[in-house]
């Protein structure tokens, strides 16, 4: 009966949460480095967007394998959020959660629904008009009226005051999401040994430091425009 | 003391049951909790009715056969206490006290307070003994050297009583602190590494079959366990299960 696939038992399902989640917070740190060249240098992250959305490399491979694992992660995670609710079909009058565990580690799905609601906003400002242009229109040049269009296309998107506030809002649940995150993903893969007190301060640190760096940079963006 | 009790009643498996209010008066802050359930249950006889069904063996703290979500806690505020140890000094006049049977699709109520815990046992029997040939020629345990950490931990897992707490503390109700405290105290010791492969895997499978939710690492069944039982163990069972699985040919 034990010779079954790790994946079919409940322990090698939060393995493969944990491997997406990894992956994931390697990407988020990548997209980081490039949006801080956005209030540093525009003409660095003009040239890093077009490598980035023009690359072969990047767009065939890098990319699909990000969307799956954005997909999987979400898929996955409310798999085992159903099946953890139905492990307790009848619920308590009285459950005093916050005696035991911190709420960000109770509410993983509600912190991944908002980033999963974030995560549309974000495709429908930049990714699907980026995917229109390049692949359906076929324009690969990346220029308009003769200059890089990134940054202002950017600039152009953090004109409005609801978009940064939604963005700070979903950043601050994300916040919250790695804050468990983190150091759970080291013990779904059954990381608790000497380092995991050191890996855990780095993902506090991780947690704080990635969304705050992401909500300066909306913030700054939007003040750029009122000049 | 003065205390208003709310209390799960239900007469069988089958009955939907319901919280009750009971008042109950001069109570003893030096009462263990149950024992305030024993007047509680003495005062429903003499009025001709039917007791509170409630867990409970050794009274001392070690048998892990009480049970009881206090307040929303299993075994109530106080750390690192079994309901039976839980005095009543814990809690104040007019206090109004929830008392609830442990929640969990796999701990089926049988009556009131009383949960059928014996998909534990189930665990248990899957994989957590170590098989020997017991033919009288059993060697001396002592002539097998253990480093002295690698025995502490695996008696600091085999302190596990079994009561349930981490599954009732748990929001996925998951066993897997008391899956992988007799997991970890087979797999750290010698005796127990020959079959570790195979006890994982069957634990594991034995324990999702049971119906218990999957562990999000939340930290309360550590939180509230009475013997202390760490996170620790879960790592290691997760390690155990993952090498297993990668290595086990199947």
């Amino acid at each position: 009966m034990s010779k079954s696939g790790l994946f079919k038992s409940s322990i090698g399902r939060k393995f493969a949460m944990a491997l997406s989640a990894l992956f994931l917070m390697i990407f988020l740190l990548q997209h980081l480095v490039i949006n801080i060249t956005a209030i540093i240098s525009p003409d660095t992250f003009n040239e890093l967007s077009h490598f980035m959305g023009t690359n072969p490399l990047v767009q065939f491979l890098a990319q699909p394998i990000l969307i799956f694992a954005v997909v999987f992660h979400f898929v996955m995670g409310m798999y085992l959020e159903v099946k953890n609710k139905a492990a307790r079909p009848v619920s308590y009058n009285k459950f005093n959660g916050g005696a035991n565990s911190s709420w960000m580690s109770r509410n993983m799905a509600i912190s991944g629904l908002v980033i999963l609601a974030f995560l549309v906003l974000h495709f429908i400002d930049f990714w699907f008009p980026e995917i229109n242009t390049k692949y359906i229109v076929g324009d690969m040049s990346g220029m308009h009226n003769g200059e890089f269009r990134y940054y202002e296309e950017l600039l152009h998107k953090f004109a409005n005051p609801a978009r940064v506030i939604a963005y700070i809002v979903a950043f601050i649940l994300l916040a919250l999401h790695l804050m468990h995150g983190f150091g759970s993903a080291f013990q779904s893969m059954g990381q608790n040994n000497k380092y995991i007190d050191g890996l855990k301060k780095f993902g506090v640190i991780y947690s704080v430091a990635v969304p705050l760096g992401f909500i300066i940079i909306a913030i700054v963006l939007y003040v750029t425009t009122l000049n | 003391m003065n205390l208003k009790l709310k209390i799960w009643r239900q007469q069988n498996s089958n009955d939907k049951g319901k919280i009750v209010d009971y008042n109950i008066t001069g109570i003893s802050g030096d009462m263990s909790f149950l024992e305030m359930l024993d007047v509680l249950n003495e005062d429903l006889i003499e009025k001709n009715d039917t007791p509170v069904s409630f867990d409970h063996d050794c009274r001392e703290g070690i048998c892990g056969m009480c049970s009881l979500q206090i307040n929303g806690e299993p075994h109530g505020p106080d750390k690192g206490v079994t309901t039976c140890q839980l005095h009543m000094r814990s809690f104040k006049d007019g206090d109004t006290i929830y008392i609830e049977p442990f929640r969990a699709k796999a701990f089926p109520i049988i009556k009131d307070l009383v949960v059928d815990r014996s998909a534990f046992d189930r665990i248990q029997q899957s994989g957590a003994y170590v098989s020997v040939n017991t033919s009288g020629n059993t060697q001396d345990a002592n002539s097998i050297p253990i480093p002295k950490e690698d025995a502490d931990m695996a008696f600091d897992a085999a302190t596990c009583i079994g009561c349930g707490a981490c599954v009732a503390a748990c929001k996925n109700s998951s066993a897997m602190l008391f899956t992988s405290a007799k997991v970890s105290q087979f797999a750290l010791l010698p005796q127990g590494k020959v079959e570790a492969k195979k006890r994982v895997q069957d634990m594991v499978a034995q324990m999702d079959a049971e119906g218990f939710g999957n562990c999000s690492n939340t930290g309360a069944c550590e939180a509230e366990c009475p013997k202390g039982i760490s996170l620790e163990n879960i790592a290691r069972m997760n390690r155990e299960l993952i090498s297993a699985k990668v290595a086990v040919k199947h």
